[in-house]
């Protein structure tokens, strides 16, 4: 692997990185005046040829996205999504806790490209430390004139509002984030119309992800072109890793996307092998949603391409946690399961009864009361779902799929051995008390 | 929390009960109406401004919120029965918060969650006889790379193994941050705050002072 230069994390570590002064010195808010100077269809035009493609999960080219709001729209909404729930990633919080500067400039330019006069940053109400720490940076920045009235002394105005969650996984779901905003229950709404043509208060609005906005700034000032040479061709530019589990660096990593999940584990500049030399067992490496892979396959590089080709739904989040050989797979499926029942909001019937069942089963699995046909029954379960194929609303149960089918199909051998092993005399018990 | 328990027929309060809701409670709600171009939108932060200054948000809390609101207190009881981090019922001083999600539960945090519940003698959302700790599991709370993780207050609590949880537990700043804070949250409302009150933004001066920070800087 070659060397690569952190972009996005440049100022994690350096002293006084959460000030603006310290920002600014290490070269920060100098794109925004450069963005300012240009058109904002110019500005849009330079993250589209950036191919810069959405961090929160979806992968959505980021300009593309922009261009799709109504040319006649005169009030225009920029939400940005700092719900980060989808475990295990954390990857947003060390950004706004570390260099909340950048997500504000961030911010500032995508609201100057899509012409919104107000963003609002939703954090997940968990995010007590970042929420201090970017109400602080947004004060300094209002101070100095840099959000308001007339940013920069140009003729733009925008507010920059932080607005707290209160606990839903759903509300990072962007029309479920909508829904939340304007202080109702975090329901996903039905799309289309997309949030671009109808989104909060019914106004055209733009819903990114923290990240995604922090590569804006230095899409502008270093330009697209050193964007698109960053990374494979269509998984352009630097890119947040998280890793946690067993291993010896849990943390959050910054690379370009040809890494393979081999490498985050064990370069020493990443996760640093696992701990006490135990071996991988099974890796969800795009967050718990995206689906898992074993021990065989971790050559599979972390870009938005390369994880179809292991049947997991994308690279999501780039959040992978790692399990070992010690962990017993069926606590795996029942804590996965168990995320989504607890987590649909309920208003799409196959969403919230499957994901119930699906826990259900997995539970008495884990329990020790699994029967082999529970393997298929829970397969069959999980292909009952999903926004894909227009069973549900959100894309919350297709994230459901993903994780149980892969875990069940790529170690089935496990599952049944364990289901055999079980003592006979034990399973009539625990299944009166599980079901 | 989901169920809200209550009986029809006798009143969550008494009708002729003073108001919950301070005058300093209702000016920091107002601190946020400019901010969004609905009422309703004000709710969440409504919520976090009562369940802050009262600990938990009780029917009358509701229905005066709806009133400030102009809303139907229904509306209001939907809302806060769909997020888990409000509380219906009077909660403890502190909420723990466990993560019990998958990098948390692959590295012990069921035995961390086992010790918080044996050395507390509580249960999920149950509250210790002294009225110091709520208690309560969460899926992930992004804070993995420190796995086991378990919230108190505003401080998150890294690496926590069970044996260290009497000693955390016991200590009284648990629940605090040392982070550079804006007390948007803490301080009487800012005068005027952002307060064109025209929604989609137009900002004017004030604007500028929309938390109380900026005031504080601008005074220093
Ligand atoms: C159930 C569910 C949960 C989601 N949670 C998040 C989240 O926490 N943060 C996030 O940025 N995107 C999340 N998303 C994706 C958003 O819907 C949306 O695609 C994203 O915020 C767009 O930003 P981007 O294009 O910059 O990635 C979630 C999607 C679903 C279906
Ligand atoms: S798919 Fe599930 S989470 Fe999404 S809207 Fe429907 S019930 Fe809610
Ligand atoms: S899994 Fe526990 S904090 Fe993410």
């Amino acid at each position: 692997m070659a060397n690569y230069e952190p972009i996005l994390l440049r100022n994690r570590g350096v002293e006084g990185s959460r000030t603006l002064g310290v920002y600014e010195l290490r070269g920060g808010y100098q794109a925004v005046r450069k963005a300012l100077k240009m058109t904002p269809e110019e500005v849009v035009e330079e993250v589209k040829k950036a191919n810069l493609r959405g961090r929160g999960g979806a992968g959505f080219p980021a300009g593309m996205k922009w261009s799709f709001l109504p040319k006649d729209r005169k009030t225009t909404y920029l939400c940005v999504n700092g719900d980060e729930s989808e475990p295990p990633t954390f990857s947003n919080r060390v950004l706004m806790e570390h260099d909340p500067h950048q997500l504000i400039e961030g911010v500032i330019i995508a609201a100057y490209a899509v012409q919104a006069q107000v963003a609002y940053i939703y954090l997940r109400v968990e995010f007590h430390e970042p929420f201090h720490v970017l109400q602080r940076a947004v004060d300094e920045a209002y101070a100095k004139g840099y959000l308001g009235r007339k940013v920069f002394g140009s003729d733009f105005n925008v507010e920059v509002y932080l607005h707290r969650g209160a606990g839903a996984y759903v509300c990072g779901e962007e029309t479920g984030l909508i829904e939340s905003l304007e202080g109702k229950r975090g329901w996903p709404r039905i799309k289309p119309p997309f949030p671009a043509i109808e989104g909060l208060f019914r106004k055209p609005t733009i819903v990114n992800n923290v990240e995604t906005l922090c590569n804006v700034p230095h899409i502008i000032e270093r330009g697209a072109a050193w964007f698109t040479s960053v990374g494979p061709s269509h998984s352009t530019g630097p890119k947040l890793f998280c890793i946690s589990g067993p291993v010896n660096k849990p943390g959050c990593y910054e690379w370009s996307m040809d890494l393979s999940v081999q490498e985050l584990i064990e370069d020493p500049r990443f996760g640093g092998g696992m701990r006490d030399g135990k071996k991988v067992k099974c890796v969800l490496p795009g967050g718990i949603s995206m689906g898992a892979l074993c021990a065989s396959e971790l050559h599979m590089k972390m870009d938005f391409e390369d994880p179809r080709k292991f049947g997991l739904l994308g690279l999501g989040t780039a959040a992978a946690v790692v399990l070992d050989e010690s962990i017993d797979i069926r606590i795996v499926l029942r804590n996965l399961a168990r995320f989504y029942a607890m987590e649909s909001c309920g208003q799409c019937t196959q969403c919230r009864e499957g994901t119930s069942w699906m826990h259900k089963i997995a539970d008495r699995i884990a329990r020790g009361a699994g029967r082999l046909e529970d393997l298929d029954l829970i397969l069959q379960t999980a292909r009952n779902m999903g926004m894909m194929p227009g069973l549900s609303i959100c894309g919350l149960p297709d994230g459901a799929t993903y994780p149980i089918e892969t875990v069940v199909k790529k170690f089935r051998g496990e599952l049944e051995e364990r289901i055999r092993a079980q003592p006979r005399e034990e399973v009539g018990q625990t299944l009166a008390v599980v079901n | 929390m989901a169920w809200i328990p209550l009986d029809r027929n006798k009143p969550a309060f008494p009708k002729d009960a003073p108001p919950i809701l301070t005058e300093a409670v209702r000016e920091k709600i107002r601190f946020f109406f400019s901010r969004y171009a609905t009422r309703r939108a004000v709710l969440l932060p409504a919520l976090h401004v009562v369940q802050d200054a009262l600990g938990h948000v009780s029917m009358q809390a509701m229905t005066e919120i709806a009133e400030l609101l102009e809303i139907h207190p229904s509306e209001v009881m939907d809302t806060v029965s769909f997020y888990t981090h409000f509380w219906t019922h009077p909660k403890g001083k502190k909420v723990i918060v466990a993560c019990r999600s998958i990098s948390c539960e692959a590295l012990g945090g069921q035995k961390v969650i086992d010790a918080v519940k044996q050395h507390l003698h509580v249960r999920e959302h149950g509250t210790t006889a002294d009225g110091t700790y709520s208690f309560m599991t969460e899926e992930c709370l992004a804070g993995c790379d420190h796995a086991p993780c378990l919230l108190i207050g505003e401080r998150m609590h890294k690496q926590v193994k069970p044996e260290d949880v009497p000693k955390l537990l016991a200590d009284a700043g648990n629940d605090r941050i040392a982070a550079p804070r804006s007390d948007l949250f803490d301080a009487p409302a800012a005068k005027g705050g952002a307060s064109n009150g025209r929604p989609g933004g137009g900002s004017s001066a004030e604007t500028v002072g929309a938390t109380s920070d900026i005031r504080e800087m601008r005074e220093a």
